[in-house]
C-alpha cells in the first residue's frame, strides 16, 4: 500500500467558541452536510477506501446518526481520544504509531478543497520527499461577520514561507510570533538556495504527506506535540542542518540513544542502488554551483502552492459562512432536498440549499441562505444571508439578515434580526428587534444588556 | 503453452506449404538442372526483403525433380509474385504480422520459423486501429491511456508528444493499489526528467523491480515463474506510457523474464525471490558497473598526455571514463559541447571540473569552430543497432559528422547491455517526441512562443535522439573489448548463443 489516510477530527475549534460550544466542529453542518463530510469526501473521490479518523467519543456517536455520514463508502477505523484537549495533532499520530504501516496522509477534518490531491502527492513521490504539504492563497473574508461590530482586524499571526525558485521546495517556515528582532535566514540555506521568494501571504491546508520514518521518530520523540506548529518547522530546519550531511558531528540537544531522523531515513534498503541510479542521472534540481542534486541531503520538503480553486479551513465564524455559501457549489446536488415540503407562493433564491425535512410555507423568502435539515420556516419571513442550521424553528413575520442561526433554536413570532448570531437552543422573544447584536448564548439575558 | 501453440501453428503452415508445392509441381514443368542455378538468383532476391528468409540447401533436392521449363519465363514468374505480395504487404501493414514466408508459396518450409518484427505501437500512433488497440491493452490492464498533446510535426506525426505538465498519475487513483507504489514513482521520476540517461533509468527499473519482487506474494493455484511474469506486464505498459522505454530498459526487462521463467516450479517462494533479487544485482553489477570499468580501462589506453577531448552532453559513462583517466594521471582537457533544450551540457561540466578538469563549454553551433583544437570525440550511446547505427542523443550525429570533416576520430563508449537488435537507417522511422513547450525561454520576461498553439502553421519539435551511420564512428569501446561499429550484429549473435 502506497498512502494510509488520516482524518484529524478531535480539534475544538477554539477560535469559533459560539458555534462549537454545542456542537463539535467536525460535525458543524456546512452546506447541510457536516464538515468532516468535505474531506472524506476529497479522499473518496481520490480513490482512497480506508480512512483512521482520530476523534472525540461525542462526534463518534454523532457520526454514527448522520444520514450524511452513511454514504461515505470508505471504511472508516475510528481512534477515540480523550477531549480535554491536551493532545496534539503529532501527539495523536504517535498515539496509532502502531495503526501505521506506510507513509501517512494527514489531512484535518475542517479543510474544504477541491484541489487535484495528485499535485501534492507527485512531490512527495518523484523527489521522494519527507514531508509535502498544501498552501494556498489567503483569503479575505469581506462579509460582515455576526456579532461582530465592525471589521474585525485579523490578529492573525502572519506565517513566512520560504520557496525557493521553482516555488516548490520548502526552505524556510516560520510564525510570526516566533521571530522576536527579526527575520533571521541561515547562510547555509541562502548558500545553496541564492534565490529565494519569501511569502506571507499564505494560508496552511493541514494536509501533509509524512513518510513512515517521520512517524517513527515522533514515537521516539515525545516533545513535538502538534504537526503544525513543531513538527513542520523542525523538518524544514533539518534539511539544511549540519547532522544530515555530516553523520559524526551530533547536536547536542538530542539525546544521543534517540535515532535521528536522518538514520530511519536511510536505513531503507536498497540504498546504495537508489545512489547508483542517481549518480548516473543527468539530472539536477538547481545549478550554478559544485554539488549533485539535492545538495546530498536526505531530508526533503516540498510544498504546493494553489491560487486558483476552492480551498478553505474552516476555524474562524467567518470562513464558516464563506464555505457554507461556496461549498454547494462544489457538487453537483440539487439546491433543495427531495424530502422538504415547500409552498408554492416561496420565494427562494437559486443560491440557497434547503435541507432534508423541511417544512416552508407560504409568502416566505429565502434567499442566499442556507436552511439544515427539519426546520419549520413559518409564514412571511424573510431570511436573507444566514444559516440556519437543523431543526429549527422560525415563527411567522420574522426578518433574519446575515444572521447564524443554530440548531434547535427558536425564534419567536415578528423578531427582527440582523447580524445575529444566536445560540443553539436559544430562544428568541416575539417581536425582538436585534440589530447586530454579539452571540447569543444560553444563559445570556439580553434585557440586561 | 505458447511453446505448444506455436508448435501446432509451424505444422499447419508446413502442411500448407506442401500442398502448395504439389500444385507447383503439377503445373510447372521444371528441370532439375535448371532449379540450382536460379536458388543462388532467389537468395539474392530474397537477402534485401526485410525479414530475413533462410534458404536452406534441402530445398533445391525436393524441387530437383520438377518438369523443366525456361529459366527466364521462372524468374519473371517469381518476380511478378513477389511485386503483388509485395503489393498487398503494404496494405496490410497495420495487422499483426503476417509471416512473409506463407506469402510465397516457394518459400522453404523450414524448422527455422523466420520471426517477422511487427511494427511497434508506438511508432504508429497515426493509425487509428493500433491506437484503438493499445487503448483496449491498457484498460484490460486496469492503466490509464496518456493522450498525445499538441500539434505534431507532419514528418513525425507517427510518435508519441506527451505533456509534462500532464502527468500519467492524474488519472490514477492515489492510494495506488493497481500499479505498486514504486513503479509509479518510478513512472513519475521518468516523465519528469528526473531519472534521465540510460544507465540511471535501467538502474532505477531494476531497484524499482526488487521492491516489486520483496513485495509479491505468489497467490494460491499459481506458480511464480508464471504470475510474476503477469504481474510485471501492467508495470511495464505503465513505465512505457510515461516515458518509451530505452534499449537498455529493455534488454533488462528481457532478462528478468527470462530469469522468472526459468525458476523450477518446485522451488519455494522464499528461496525463488532472494535468487530472484541476486540475479538482479549481479546483472547489474556484472553489466553496468563492471562494464563501465572494463571500458575505461580500455579507453584509457587511447587517450594520451596532451589530448583535448571532445564529449557531447552528459553521458555517465564518458564521464566515468574521463574521470578515471584523471585519476590515473593523464594529462588533457576537455570541450564540452551542449545544446537546447535539455542543456545537459551543464551537469557534466559540473562533473567534471568538481573533479579538477580543465574544461570548455561550447554550444553545439561552436562545434565547427572548436574543433580544429581537439584531438578526439569521446561519445556516449543510448543503443547501438543491429546495422551499426549508433543512437544517441539528438545531435550527436552531428558532432560525428563535423569530426569526421576534420579528420577526428570519433570514439562511442557503449556497454554491450545496450546493443539491440533493431535495424535503423534514419532517425524519423522511430524516435522519441519530448514536451514541446520545453523549447518555449522566457528572456526579460517576454515569452515570444507563450500562444504557439494558436498559429496554425507553427509546429515545436522536440526529438530526443538520433542515428548516426557507423562511417563516421571509427571505434565502439565496449566491455567486450575494441570493435569497429560494423561488428555489432557479431556481438549480438555471440550473446545470443550465449543465452
Amino acid at each position: 500500500m502506497e498512502l494510509q489516510a488520516v482524518l484529524m477530527a478531535a480539534g475544538g475549534g477554539s477560535r469559533m467558541p459560539d458555534l462549537t460550544y454545542n456542537t463539535p466542529k467536525p460535525m458543524l453542518p456546512v452546506g447541510n452536510k457536516p464538515l468532516m463530510w468535505y474531506p472524506l469526501n476529497l479522499l473518496e473521490r481520490v480513490g482512497f477506501e480506508e480512512v483512521i479518523v482520530i476523534t472525540t467519543k461525542e462526534v463518534h456517536k454523532m457520526m454514527s446518526t448522520d444520514p450524511k455520514m452513511k454514504d461515505v463508502k470508505m471504511k472508516l477505523d475510528v481512534v477515540c481520544i480523550q477531549e480535554d484537549g491536551d493532545m496534539g495533532t503529532a501527539d495523536a499520530l504517535r498515539h496509532i504509531q502502531q495503526k501505521i504501516k506506510t507513509d501517512v496522509l494527514v489531512v484535518s477534518c475542517d479543510l474544504i478543497t477541491d484541489v487535484a490531491l495528485h499535485e501534492v502527492v507527485d512531490l512527495f513521490r518523484a523527489h521522494n520527499a519527507t514531508l509535502a504539504m498544501l498552501m494556498s492563497k489567503a483569503h479575505e473574508f469581506t462579509d460582515t461577520v455576526p456579532g461582530q461590530k465592525g471589521k474585525k482586524k485579523t490578529a492573525e499571526q502572519r506565517d513566512f514561507v520560504g520557496v525557493d525558485q521553482s516555488g516548490k521546495r520548502l526552505l524556510f517556515m516560520a510564525n510570526e510570533a516566533d521571530l522576536e528582532d527579526g527575520l533571521s535566514i541561515r547562510k547555509s540555506i541562502m548558500r545553496k538556495h541564492p534565490r529565494m521568494h519569501i511569502k506571507t501571504g499564505l494560508e496552511d491546508a493541514h494536509l501533509y504527506c509524512l513518510k513512515k520514518a517521520v512517524v517513527d521518530f515522533l514515537a521516539d520523540n515525545k516533545s513535538i506535540s502538534s504537526i503544525r506548529g513543531e513538527l513542520v518547522p523542525y523538518l524544514v530546519r533539518k534539511q539544511f542542518s549540519k547532522t544530515t550531511n555530516s553523520p559524526k558531528i551530533k547536536d547536542d540537544a538530542e539525546d544521543q540513544n534517540q535515532k535521528t531522523i536522518d538514520e530511519l531515513l536511510i536505513s531503507s534498503r536498497d540504498e546504495p542502488l537508489l545512489q547508483l541510479a542517481q549518480e548516473r542521472s543527468c539530472w539536477n534540481d538547481h545549478r550554478g554551483d559544485m554539488s549533485e542534486a539535492y545538495h546530498g541531503g536526505k531530508l526533503r520538503c516540498y510544498v504546493h502552492i494553489i491560487d486558483q480553486g476552492l480551498c478553505y479551513r474552516v476555524n474562524t465564524l467567518a470562513a464558516y459562512i464563506e464555505a457554507n455559501r461556496l461549498a454547494p457549489k462544489l457538487f453537483e446536488e440539487p439546491a433543495v432536498h427531495p424530502s422538504a415540503v415547500i409552498s408554492e407562493r416561496c420565494q427562494m433564491g437559486s443560491d440557497s440549499i434547503i435541507g432534508a425535512l423541511c417544512q416552508v410555507a407560504d409568502k416566505t423568502s429565502i434567499k442566499r441562505s442556507t436552511i439544515g435539515n427539519s426546520t419549520t420556516v413559518k409564514e412571511k419571513v424573510k431570511v436573507t444571508n444566514s444559516i440556519i442550521m437543523h431543526g429549527v424553528t422560525i415563527e411567522e413575520g420574522c426578518n433574519i439578515q446575515g444572521c447564524v442561526i443554530c440548531s434547535n433554536a427558536v425564534i419567536g413570532r415578528g423578531a427582527d434580526l440582523k447580524y445575529c448570531l444566536v445560540g443553539s437552543g436559544q430562544q428568541i422573544e416575539p417581536e425582538d428587534e436585534r440589530p447586530c447584536l454579539p452571540c447569543l448564548k444560553r444563559g445570556y439575558n439580553p434585557q440586561k444588556h | 503453452t505458447k511453446e505448444e501453440k506455436q508448435r501446432l501453428r509451424k505444422e499447419k503452415k508446413h502442411q500448407k506449404k506442401i500442398k502448395e508445392k504439389k500444385d507447383d509441381k503439377e503445373e510447372k514443368p521444371v528441370g532439375a538442372a535448371s532449379q540450382p542455378p536460379t536458388q543462388p538468383s532467389q537468395k539474392g532476391d530474397l537477402a534485401p526483403a526485410p525479414a530475413p528468409v533462410p534458404v536452406p540447401a534441402s530445398e533445391t533436392p525436393a524441387l530437383a525433380d520438377k518438369p523443366a521449363k525456361s529459366k527466364a519465363d521462372l524468374k519473371a514468374e517469381r518476380r511478378a509474385r513477389q511485386e503483388s505480395e509485395r503489393a498487398s504487404k503494404q496494405g496490410k501493414k497495420g495487422d499483426v504480422g503476417q509471416p512473409v514466408p506463407t506469402s510465397k508459396p516457394k518459400a522453404p518450409p523450414s524448422e527455422l520459423q523466420p520471426v517477422v518484427k511487427r511494427l511497434p505501437e508506438h511508432v504508429q500512433v497515426d493509425n487509428p486501429d493500433v491506437l484503438k488497440k493499445l487503448a483496449k491493452k491498457l484498460e484490460r490492464q486496469q492503466i490509464p491511456l496518456r493522450s498525445d498533446y499538441g500539434y505534431k510535426v507532419s514528418l513525425f506525426s507517427h510518435l508519441h508528444q506527451y505533456s509534462r505538465k500532464a502527468p500519467l498519475t492524474q488519472q490514477l487513483g492515489i492510494p495506488s493499489t493497481v500499479i505498486h507504489p514504486a513503479i509509479v514513482r518510478l513512472g513519475l521520476q521518468y516523465s519528469q526528467g528526473i531519472v534521465a540517461g540510460s544507465n540511471a533509468r535501467s538502474v532505477a527499473l531494476l531497484h524499482a523491480f526488487k521492491q516489486v519482487i520483496r513485495d509479491y506474494t505468489t497467490p494460491p493455484n499459481e506458480e511464480l515463474s508464471r504470475d510474476l511474469v503477469n504481474k510485471l506486464k501492467p508495470y511495464i505498459s505503465f513505465l512505457n506510457q510515461c516515458r518509451p522505454l530505452s534499449a537498455s530498459m529493455g534488454n533488462a526487462i528481457k532478462y528478468i523474464k527470462k530469469e522468472i521463467s526459468n525458476i523450477p516450479s518446485q522451488c519455494k517462494e522464499e528461496e525463488a525471490k532472494s535468487k530472484l533479487l541476486s540475479c538482479i544485482e549481479c546483472y547489474i553489477n556484472e553489466k553496468i558497473i563492471l562494464a563501465a570499468k572494463a571500458i575505461a580501462k580500455y579507453s584509457i589506453e587511447k587517450i594520451s598526455d596532451g589530448d583535448v577531448i571532445l564529449v557531447y552532453g552528459c553521458s555517465s559513462l564518458v564521464n566515468h571514463i574521463l574521470c578515471e583517466a584523471f585519476e590515473k594521471k593523464r594529462k588533457f582537457r576537455v570541450i564540452v559541447v551542449d545544446s537546447r533544450p535539455r542543456l545537459e551540457g551543464r551537469e557534466a561540466l559540473r562533473r567534471l571540473v568538481q573533479r579538477g578538469i580543465s574544461c570548455t563549454y561550447v554550444l553545439i553551433s561552436a562545434v565547427s569552430y572548436i574543433l580544429p583544437e581537439v584531438s578526439k570525440v569521446f561519445l556516449g550511446a543510448h543503443a547501438l543497432l543491429a546495422n551499426g547505427y549508433v543512437m544517441s542523443r539528438v545531435g550527436t550525429s552531428q558532432i560525428a559528422l563535423v569530426a569526421k570533416a576534420f579528420n577526428v576520430p570519433v570514439l562511442v563508449c557503449c556497454e554491450t547491455y545496450k546493443f539491440c537488435e533493431r535495424v535503423q537507417t534514419d532517425s524519423f522511422v522511430s524516435n522519441e517526441l519530448d514536451d514541446p513547450d520545453e523549447l518555449i525561454v522566457t528572456r526579460k520576461g517576454k515569452t515570444q512562443l507563450e500562444h504557439w498553439q494558436e498559429v496554425p502553421s507553427l509546429g515545436l519539435l522536440n526529438l530526443v535522439y538520433d542515428v548516426t551511420p557507423p562511417d563516421f564512428v571509427d571505434l565502439v569501446i565496449t566491455d567486450l573489448g575494441m570493435i569497429p561499429c560494423t561488428s555489432v550484429p557479431v556481438v549480438l549473435r555471440v550473446k545470443n548463443v550465449d543465452q
